[in-house]
């Protein structure tokens, strides 16, 4: 069983008793392509965008020290993920886990090849995030009104405009800038979401100047069906090029919902490094898809993410060590007795 | 066939008489390849959690309480329920009451109570405490084979051979199980080839229906592919069913894939009981609930109450003092 191992540290932390994980991982490296059944061929190629350490950070309940943050990106960066969302630039008052942006921002060592996008929600933080050395940002509005009303206190109208500005001065520093859109499948205050609002709100933001609008199902209630609909809708306005999917695992319907989401040509994928960050909205419940679980699957696929499985794991177990909790990857708990 | 309603079109259609009834004319099943894209309007959902849940269970659950979790998930909606296994107590502990369990049941008429058997004298035990149907189980791998089943796959062979012989005399349909489908914990990589065999020999042999399962849930959407392309030549799509584990995580986009390649039959557990006997702490079935959940929003019918199947869940977690495996469920009620 040793010629399966993969090279690294697989060994060190874990103890494989059956041949069987290490086995595992071999396997889907080194899986060939296959087209789907649909008769549409996957993409060879998915950048994962490594959203752990905010979006993932932000909805974990312990306050994690400086230290551990920049230790989990630095991690992060030597794991192969092209795209690491590091910190994000809103008021410490609101979100006191992003608190300390600037010295993580000024503190990671930044891999060459590799962008760290920030959140910016208006000029404000632009401007702050601009100073702290930012070179990508994002900002993040969404499809529904009320969800829009209650999470940044403003229509979705003003939001977008408050973007705009954000976007200007981006352009102006040469910054690049990454939207997002929430519910794109469903919101817990309004329920269900029409894809064209949610067509209507990306294709403002790619047309402002976002090089790529990620797609969030921000309570993971969507399903493959509901999906491919609006993926539908959102492609007749944005090039599938510029979208990504972030799928939320909620109700276990994130890898399903991911593989649709290649199915129909999209070719980003953001997950969460041990699936961090619960659902603020289902006490309990899981939120972002596990990072490890998405790559296990893009690899078993044959797909090319340039991602290192393992290095990933080890960044996960650091993680929720200091976090004092288990992983949310069903990868990660098949391959240790954690 | 008009305004028949979907499930009953499912079961008189000719996908399904056909494996039941052979001498059906051939040309009234040629041709019905699936389209691609085309997702089955009906999937019939197997549940497996009273047998292979709770036998993957380290708790030893009472008598009473699996016949009020059989009882309960009777009233779902689901058509097929796993209730337990005619196997030698000594092995399994938590099958010993094997007999108790069949006989204090309460079978509602539409569902089907399969039991397991794994030779000749669980067939015969398991008619006696008035088995309608039994399930059999062979391996694609060797080494699982005689790891699982002391015996290597031909002598499985032989084994079921006899318990279908008996069974078609007694009129008792048989289902077929291919274990390690997608990867072996002992082996590793088996081949698509190896694992048609087993399922072909399996359904030559009278087994209506064959369910291929990834044992240790290492197979992804690419593998899954590899597998139906390589079986669904020589065993039609109608007499195929999937049984995903989930220990990967990979189960549900697993399902998906298998559905469009026109599989409509799914294995699930109530509350994804059954860890990974090879992967400790892992989980290991895929969950009734997350399967409903994703098969309902995709617009296909199954019949089963998903609020229903959650109070199963629920009741049966109560009962081992453990967590659901069910993402839907722990998103539902936010325990």
């Amino acid at each position: 069983m040793a010629a399966l191992m993969m090279r690294g540290s697989l060994s060190v932390r874990c103890s494989p008793s059956f041949g069987a994980r290490s086995w595992a991982f071999a396997n889907s490296a080194s899986a060939q392509s296959v087209s789907v059944p649909t008769g549409k061929s996957l993409p060879e190629q998915v950048k994962i965008v490594e959203v752990g350490p905010r979006d993932g950070l932000q909805n974990e309940k312990t306050v994690v020290p400086t230290e551990v943050k920049i230790e989990l990106i630095n991690m992060l960066s030597e794991a192969g993920l092209p795209v690491i969302e590091a910190t994000s630039f809103v008021s410490p008052k609101w979100v006191p886990q992003m608190a300390d942006q600037e010295e993580v921002m000024r503190g990671i060592q930044r891999r060459l090849g590799v962008r760290y996008p920030v959140l910016t929600p208006n000029l404000k933080g632009f401007q702050a995030a601009l100073n702290a050395g930012a070179e990508e940002v994002a900002v993040f509005g969404a499809a529904s009104e009320l969800f829009s009303k209650k999470n940044i206190n403003c229509s979705v109208e003003e939001s977008l405009q408050r973007f705009e500005e954000v976007v200007r001065a981006a352009k102006a520093a040469n910054v690049t800038v990454r939207g997002y859109v929430s519910c794109v499948l469903g919101c817990p205050y309004e329920g269900q979401v029409s894809p064209d609002k949610v067509a209507q709100v990306a294709k403002r933001l790619y047309s402002m100047g976002c090089y790529e609008v990620s797609l969030g199902d921000t309570i993971g209630v969507g399903t493959p069906g509901s999906m491919r609909a609006m993926l539908s809708a959102v492609s007749s306005q944005v090039p599938l090029g510029a979208l990504a999917v972030h799928c939320h695992d909620t109700y276990g319907q994130a890898l399903a919902n991911i593989l649709t989401a290649l199915q129909m040509g999209v070719s980003v994928v953001d997950s969460s490094v041990a699936g961090l960050g619960g659902c603020p909205y289902a006490q309990g419940a899981s939120g972002n898809v596990a990072t490890e679980d998405v790559v296990y699957m893009l690899h078993g696929l044959g797909i090319h993410t340039g991602v290192d499985l393992t290095r990933v794991m080890d960044a996960g177990a650091f993680i929720c060590r200091s976090l004092n909790r288990r992983t949310n990857s069903k990868v990660a708990q098949a391959s240790c007795k954690l | 066939m008009g305004n028949v309603p979907v499930p009953a079109k499912h079961c008189f259609s000719v996908e399904r008489l056909f494996p039941m009834y052979p001498r059906l004319p051939l040309w009234m099943q040629k041709d019905k390849v699936p389209a691609p894209n085309q997702l089955p309007e009906f999937v019939k959902v197997v549940e497996v959690g009273p047998r292979d849940g709770l036998q993957n269970e380290n708790e030893i659950v009472p008598t009473k309480v699996k016949l009020e979790l059989i009882d309960m998930l009777s009233k779902t909606g689901l058509s097929v329920i796993e209730a337990t296994a005619f196997v030698s107590s000594k092995w399994v502990p938590q099958m010993a009451d094997h007999t108790d369990v069949l006989r204090g049941i309460h079978r509602e008429p539409q569902v089907k109570y399969p039991v397991l058997t794994p030779n000749f004298q669980g067939f015969q035990a398991a008619v006696a405490a008035g088995a309608t149907e039994v399930a059999v189980f062979a391996s694609a791998s060797e080494t699982f084979s005689r790891k699982n089943i002391n015996c290597s796959i031909d002598e499985s062979m032989q084994r079921f051979e006899k318990v279908l012989h008996a069974a078609k005399k007694a009129q008792i349909p048989v289902r077929g199980y291919v274990s390690c489908a997608l990867g072996c914990p002992y082996e590793g990589k088996i081949e698509p080839e190896e694992v048609t065999k087993v399922a072909k020999r399996l359904h030559d042999l009278g087994c209506y229906e064959i369910s291929l399962g990834d044992t240790i849930g290492v197979g992804t959407p690419g593998s899954m592919a590899r597998l139906l392309g390589a079986v669904l030549a020589e065993v039609p799509a109608d007499a195929l069913a999937v049984h995903c584990h989930d220990t990967y995580g990979q189960a549900l986009a697993n399902i998906l894939t298998a559905l469009q390649m026109g599989i409509s039959v799914v294995d699930s557990s109530v509350a994804g009981l059954g860890g990974c006997p090879y992967a400790r702490g892992a989980s290991g079935n895929v969950s009734t609930e997350d399967v409903l959940y994703m098969l309902h929003g995709l617009g296909i019918e199954t019949g089963v109450d998903l609020a229903k199947v959650m109070e199963a869940g629920d009741f049966i977690c109560k009962a081992l003092k453990r967590r659901t495996n069910s993402k839907v469920a722990l998103a539902k009620t936010g325990v």
